[in-house]
């Protein structure tokens, strides 16, 4: 078959993937730097190609919860928004998580906190992988590095988010939302024909109802609960760590950075490598579950390792946790939308650990 | 009543309810039909998402007033304005009465809640509101009306309502929205038989019954 190549917008890109990955629904409400996926999807008219449903909500707050709703119907469905919106969008995700339906969040993140600014950023990465909404779940954060890789994690998100029966997002930014790259398309996979058999559909056929809650009000019953999720999520760890190394084998130096900032990192990693200096670079694609044994091995054999995030040291936690107090970990970071470039992380590699 | 109707209507098998957060949280125990538990407020956001995925089943809320007239006052208001095709089976009992009887934005004036203790004071706490009537100006609304269940005819009455909902939302008419006003002596601190009377009397004239559109 003929190759399907297109040179293509992060955002427009994703909504694409959405509807070839046989998507059911979008709901989402516009917030820059991610509305590109609506309008997208709104232009495109799905609905036509494969019956797949496309609504403007009234708030974020309403998107997720019709994400809910059409989840809990065993449905293929999907919501993309930014920080602001995302944080709109914690109780509904909590519920998710706790009701352990499948549905693919994309977070395409901007500068904060507050309204912030509409420039790129990795500041959610703590809301993202530790938590954001209440009670003790996970979401399975994959992180993108390219706008080819944003396309294909649709589709594995919602592989995975099926498997398990658990909320998948996207963590990207404004960069990879916004940027022009090319990439191939997967092609159209067909919707959803049978149902889930714990969805809620109606109970023709069936002989007993289903019903979907995050409700159990006796402890007994919430601990067990509880329980059932960490044994998920201990599978989840087992089989869906997911990172890149690049240069690693000869490494004195070691940059883990995800997403944009790993991109800058290969280039600092290249300067490095001209100036004579040994650089690697560790790249977690799944954020949780986080390749901490990966990281650990290379502090085995390198002098130094240095975290590069557009935020100020969120990941450092992970890393450290992963080093294990073997080796000391180096912070260098941009917010507020600034990107930092691939001088100044080496730079700042350069301080930390050989001009010292 | 509820049951009764999706059963005279044959749909029980291919409806799904469902529940808020209230003291209907656990409905979904008590009806034998498909439901999902929705977060406080949002349940008509649910409604929409399962209904717009699976639009030939039926799909109705069962809402509280914290619920529907409070805390989800955007979702209520946003879901009628697009005319889903769902159904409000909406609970007027001018309290919260879950949380421990609470002011809810239904409490009469003068009328003594945990959180208005001195009775609801019009110019400090807002006036009680009057949700159905503000449903029945959209336009996405094909059927608004408001019923009550404390005596034997009243509940024949509000069934038919209710399947006249169902009915119109099989015919893909756009929302229809059933208020039922009921008492909740628990939360009122009254008895039972007290607190149909006091409804009767005070809630009713405020809450008048009957279809506000058709
Ligand atoms: C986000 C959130 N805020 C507050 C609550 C606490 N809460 C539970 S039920 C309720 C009020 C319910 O009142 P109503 O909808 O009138 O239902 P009723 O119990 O009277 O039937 C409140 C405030 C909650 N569960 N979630
Ligand atoms: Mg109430």
């Amino acid at each position: 078959m003929e190759k399907d190549i297109k040179l293509m917008k992060g955002n427009d890109a994703i909504a694409e993937a959405a509807i070839r990955a046989g998507a059911d629904a979008y709901f989402g409400y516009p917030i820059t730097p991610q509305s590109e996926v609506i309008e997208y999807l709104m232009a495109e008219q799905p609905e036509k190609r494969t019956g797949m449903v496309v609504l403007q909500a009234e708030s974020e707050v309403a998107a997720i919860n019709m994400i809910y709703g059409a989840a809990g119907a065993g449905k293929r469905v999907l919501t993309t928004s930014s920080s602001p919106g995302i944080s709109l969008m914690q109780e509904g995700i909590s519920y998710i998580a706790g009701a352990q339906l499948p549905c693919v969040l994309v977070n395409v993140v901007r500068g904060g906190p507050g309204l912030g600014t509409i420039q790129p950023s990795q500041a959610d990465y703590f809301q993202s992988v530790k938590g954001g909404g209440h009670g003790d779940y996970k979401l399975i954060v994959l992180a993108p590095a390219s706008v080819q890789e944003s396309v294909d994690f649709i589709k594995l998100a919602f592989d995975i988010a099926f498997k398990y029966r658990n909320p998948v997002m996207l963590l990207t930014d404004g960069v990879l939302g916004q940027m022009m790259e090319k990439v191939e398309f997967f092609e159209q996979q067909e919707r959803k024909k049978e149902d889930e058999p714990w969805a809620t559909v109606g109970k023709a056929g069936r002989g007993h109802r289903n019903y979907i809650t995050s409700l159990f009000i006796k402890p007994e019953k919430m601990y067990e609960v509880n329980l059932e999720l960490q044994k998920k999520y201990r599978e989840v760890e087992k089989n869906e760590v997911r990172y890149q190394e690049i240069d690693t084998e000869d490494a004195d130096y070691l940059f883990v950075a995800y997403g944009t900032t790993a991109r800058i990192c290969q280039k600092a990693c290249q300067l490095a490598r001209e100036k004579g200096i040994k650089v690697g670079l560790l790249r977690p694609i799944s954020l949780y579950p986080y390749p901490y044994d990966a990281i650990n091995k290379l502090a085995d054999k390198v002098k130094g390792v240095m975290v590069i995030e557009m935020n100020h040291g969120q990941m450092v936690e992970d890393v450290k946790l992963a080093v294990n107090g073997k080796l000391e970990v180096g912070f260098m970071g941009r917010s507020g939308g600034i990107i930092p470039t691939p001088s100044e992380i080496l730079e700042a590699l350069e301080n930390k650990f050989i001009n010292k | 009543m509820l049951m009764e109707a999706l059963e005279d209507l044959n749909l029980g098998d291919e409806t799904i309810g469902v529940a808020p957060v209230g003291c209907s949280v656990f409905a979904y125990h008590y009806m034998d039909i498909d439901m999902q538990q929705a977060a406080h407020g949002r349940a008509p956001a649910v409604a929409t998402g399962i209904k717009r995925v699976m639009p030939d089943k039926t799909v109705f809320t069962y809402q509280g007033d914290g619920d529907l007239a409070a805390i989800g006052t955007a979702e209520t208001i946003h879901a009628c304005n697009r005319g889903e095709n769902i159904t409000f089976i909406f609970i007027n009992n001018g309290i919260y009465g879950m949380t421990g009887g609470q002011m809810a934005p239904t409490t009469l004036e003068n009328m003594k809640s945990s959180t208005s203790p001195y009775g609801r004071d019009l110019k400090s706490m807002g006036h009680p509101l009057k949700m159905t009537e503000l449903v029945a100006n959209l336009n996405g609304v094909a059927y608004a009306t408001r019923q009550a269940v404390h005596t034997p005819a009243l509940v024949r009455k509000c069934k038919k309502a209710i399947v006249k909902a169902f009915k119109l939302q099989k015919e893909n008419k756009g929302t229809t929205f059933v208020e039922i006003v009921t008492n909740c002596n628990s939360g009122w601190k009254m008895r039972p038989v007290q607190a149909n009377e006091w409804l009767q009397k005070n809630m009713i004239p405020y809450y008048p019954l009957g279809d506000i559109k058709k």
